[in-house]
């Protein structure tokens, strides 16, 4: 008994084994619906887990069956993220229990009763369930918002702190952080609210078969705009999260910070006026560039840290011995080089797809054109998530050889797999359909071989957490103990504040 | 030693599984009678049936007639020897404009009057104009156009016709008084008017899909073996229950008794929607996933466009 009480204790009051909970519940998700697409559709693969556990798909209910899956995978993610957010800034203890205790019970209500809906069977009681988690979820971020308060008085900086801060000593990154939350309240209500009018007016689509559509409702357009949001509001977080992670600090903070804010209030208000204005697009463009300058820097910075960490001792360092240095730790160098990639498989494309939108790809069919869209979308959610394992693995002391094999197969595997996918997406550029079957099949033979082997890593790394929970003193007990020691101090300090200030107080009405 | 041998059974897998596949146009299929009468007709009567994803009951105030299986490249070499004759179309370098690109195709081509034009954002005007109906020296076309004949290459004979835009296919239609058939005409002949479990069919033959219902990508259809995964059409009519060498296929029918109404070659249907440019296409083809294959799904393009995987068929 002790030692189930003492596992659970680890994995649902810590924020690291919560971490590893969240992570844990993607990773089965990933491999038990993975089964059900791609190549495992023609390797009858997913016929033989429809039988298996008795899943219900019926055709007409596929693409509001993924739609739950996504919303079920997003949540999950979000809660990976203020997981990390309520563990690395500031913020009292009761806020932090508090915070973490309602998106637990609500990502893993909505994911259980989100997915029992959509493949066994459409119980509207397990309907109104998955509705009630994600609004746990929703509540935890107010309550997120409130913690993050950036005026509080004992989170203000010093004058001389390296890190962004206002005159009045308002941290910048603790305001960034801030605005991505409330910006995500915001988004998910334009969510919340199109989702109520479903059944009701609304009907289930996917956006990129409305693409062409010149007659959008408001309702799909408050869809479209609700969706691109989101994931770009992940993926502000994910950076914000990597920059405090390896200490951004200095005179790049000082430019990135604002960017950042400004940026992601422009990009948020840019995507939901979808709704009501024609020149939405040139909106979120302008915060494009404030978020995406903001991350370059941060990227500029990481990449600097490490050349300069690594050649420590070496009077003048030369070209190799710096590529060495920025090379040597996988998994700091990362997050930047995952947020480059981006550019190419991501950003790039969506650019050029902007621009030549006209010129290609309305002239090619909707269907090529559709896989180009969902591709670049897919593969950005990607690779935030290799970010995110990235930072959870050197959080979880991957060390040695193991750290660096961990680090470099995800790198140079997902690589592998969103640049074939890419090049597959844009195929119609340099090869005709009568000539696109070696494109296609290199193309799918190398996305599946970096996502299997990126998915196999991630498999070994959770057994080898796993391994390490049935261990009387394993990592997780180092994790635990130092999670326990640093919120006795904090709470400590912050019943030592709370004893001055109430002896200010009694000795200044007692004058 | 060990690591070595592992890259080369990797190495191994990887050049084996991508040996050079043969692509669509490089090499011909032996010719396949299906049974399948290709200048056959079904009859639709008037009445509603559940349209779209979502079921909405629609109602269709009229009999119509739409054609059993998709016009094959024998047909279409009739119609153009024909038209060629009667002097409705012209053969040789014509000009093909979306937007603001022009580019010369060869090919046969002939006038098409053009369409109201909104002005609409990303929508393209269409001029009236000679317009290319089917390119002859296109890599994929299967009717050889030789000194004043249009001939279809014998094993392709019964296929689908392919690489013919939407111009083309319009005016194989009205050559003969018939039409394209609208979306919601194709989708009616396509599933019928019955609900099951509150469900209209999903496929022309019922609520599942089995890898021998219909040509569509990974469906390991006959020709897929020749071709790879990505395949090549199939004759029409082939999905119709009966067995070819040692392929066993399940009768496909449509409730109307239509044929390759899922999968094989996309099909143009007729409707100009307003503010936009855009064709529709119903049915899927051999490069789609079962999941286009369903009957509401829809692609869209130019009328100036054509493909390897884009055909029709005609209603009256």
């Amino acid at each position: 008994m002790q030692f189930i009480r003492e596992r659970f204790d680890y994995l649902f009051r810590s924020t690291r084994g919560l971490t590893l909970v969240a992570i844990a519940v993607v990773s089965v998700m990933t491999a038990l619906w993975g089964m059900l697409s791609g190549p495992m559709v023609e390797w009858g693969i997913r016929d033989v887990v429809v039988r298996l556990f008795g899943m219900q798909l019926v055709q007409a209910e596929r693409e509001g069956r993924i739609i739950m899956l996504y919303h079920t995978i997003a949540m999950t993610i979000v809660a990976v993220e203020v997981y990390i957010i309520t563990e690395i800034i500031p913020m009292k203890r009761h806020e932090q229990t508090i915070i973490n205790a309602t998106i637990t019970a609500g990502y893993l209500t909505a994911v259980i009763f989100g997915m029992a809906f959509a493949y066994w069977g459409q119980n509207f009681i397990f309907h109104g369930l998955f509705l009630l988690g994600q609004s746990l979820v929703f509540f935890a971020g107010i309550l997120l918002s409130a913690a993050l308060w950036p005026w509080k008085k004992e989170y203000l900086l010093p004058g001389d702190s390296p890190y962004a801060h206002t005159k009045g000593g308002v941290d910048l990154e603790r305001a960034a952080f801030f605005v991505m939350a409330v910006a995500t309240l915001l988004s998910a209500s334009f969510g919340a609210v199109t989702g109520s009018y479903w059944g009701n007016g609304h009907e289930t689509f996917l956006a990129e078969d409305l693409i062409r559509n010149p007659f959008k409702t408001y309702l799909e357009k408050a869809i479209i705009g609700h969706l691109h949001i989101m994931l770009t509001l992940v993926a502000v977080a994910i950076t914000l999260v990597v920059g405090r992670w390896l200490k951004f600090k200095g005179i790049l903070h000082k430019i990135a910070m604002p960017l950042m804010i400004v940026g992601t209030i422009v990009i948020t208000f840019g995507a939901l006026s979808v709704v009501w204005v024609e020149w939405a697009h040139t909106t979120i463009y302008v915060g494009s560039v404030g978020v995406m300058l903001a991350a370059l820097l941060f990227v500029i910075y990481s990449w600097d840290m490490l050349i300069k960490e690594g050649t420590v001792g070496i009077e003048k360092p030369t070209f190799w011995q710096k590529i060495q240095a920025l090379l040597r730790d996988p998994l700091k160098f990362g997050p930047g080089w995952q947020m480059v990639f981006m550019n190419f498989t991501v950003s790039g494309v969506g650019i050029f797809m902007a621009v030549k939108l006209t010129e290609i790809f309305r002239v090619w069919p909707h269907r090529e054109e559709r896989i180009t869209l969902t591709g670049h979308w897919h593969i950005l959610a990607s690779l935030i998530a290799t970010i995110i394992l990235f930072y959870f693995a050197d959080r979880s002391g991957l060390k040695g050889k193991a750290r660096q094999w961990f680090g470099w197969l995800v790198i140079i595997m997902s690589n592998l797999a969103f640049g074939s996918v890419t090049v597959f997406s844009m195929k119609r550029l340099f090869v005709s359909e009568i000539e696109q079957q070696n494109i296609v099949n290199w193309t799918m033979l190398l996305t599946d071989i970096g996502l299997a082997t990126v998915l196999f890593v991630l498999a070994i790394f959770m057994v080898w957490r796993l391994i390490d929970l049935l261990k009387a003193k394993g990592n997780w007990q180092t994790e635990h103990r130092a999670e326990i020691k640093k919120a006795a101090e904090d709470e400590l300090r912050e019943q030592k504040q709370k004893m001055e200030e109430l002896q200010k107080t009694i000795e200044e009405v007692s004058k | 030693m060990k690591r070595t041998l592992i890259l080369l059974a990797l190495l191994t897998i990887l050049l084996t599984a991508c040996a050079e596949a043969p692509n669509v146009g490089a090499i011909t299929p032996p010719y396949v009678d299906t049974g399948v009468d290709p200048e056959s007709w079904a009859k639709v009567p008037a009445g509603a049936f559940p349209y779209g994803q979502h079921d909405h009951m629609t109602e269709v105030d009229y009999d119509y007639e739409i054609m059993v299986t998709t016009v094959t490249n024998e047909q279409y070499a009739r119609f153009l020897n024909e038209a060629l004759a009667a002097g409705d179309i012209r053969v040789g370098e014509v000009e093909v404009e979306t937007g603001e690109q022009v580019w010369v195709e060869v090919g046969a081509h002939g006038f098409y009057p053009g369409e109201p034009y909104d002005g609409y954002k990303h929508e393209e005007q269409i001029k009236p104009g000679d317009k290319l109906f089917f390119p002859t020296e296109a890599e994929g076309a299967r009717i050889i156009f030789e000194g004043q004949t249009f001939q279809a290459i014998h094993e392709y004979s019964n296929h689908p016709v392919t690489m013919v835009t939407w111009f083309g296919a319009n005016a194989y239609c009205q050559f003969y008084d018939w039409r394209l058939p609208t979306e919601i005409e194709w989708e009616k002949a396509a599933r019928g008017t019955e609900l099951a479990d509150g469900y209209g069919l999903p496929f022309p033959w019922g609520k599942h899909i089995e890898r021998n219902n219909a040509n569509f990508y990974s469906s390991f259809d006959l020709f897929e073996k020749m071709f790879g995964k990505l395949g090549n059409t199939t004759p029409v009519g082939f999905f119709n229950g009966r067995a070819y060498e040692n392929y066993e296929t399940l009768d496909s029918a449509s409730p109307y008794g239509l044929y390759d109404m899922a999968g094989n070659v996309w099909q143009w249907t007729g409707d100009d929607y307003p503010k936009q440019h855009y064709r529709h296409m119903r049915g899927g083809s051999f490069y789609s996933y079962e999941v286009d294959l369903r009957v509401w799904k829809f692609n869209s393009a130019g009328p100036q466009h054509y493909s390897p995987q884009v055909g029709f068929r005609c209603a009256r």
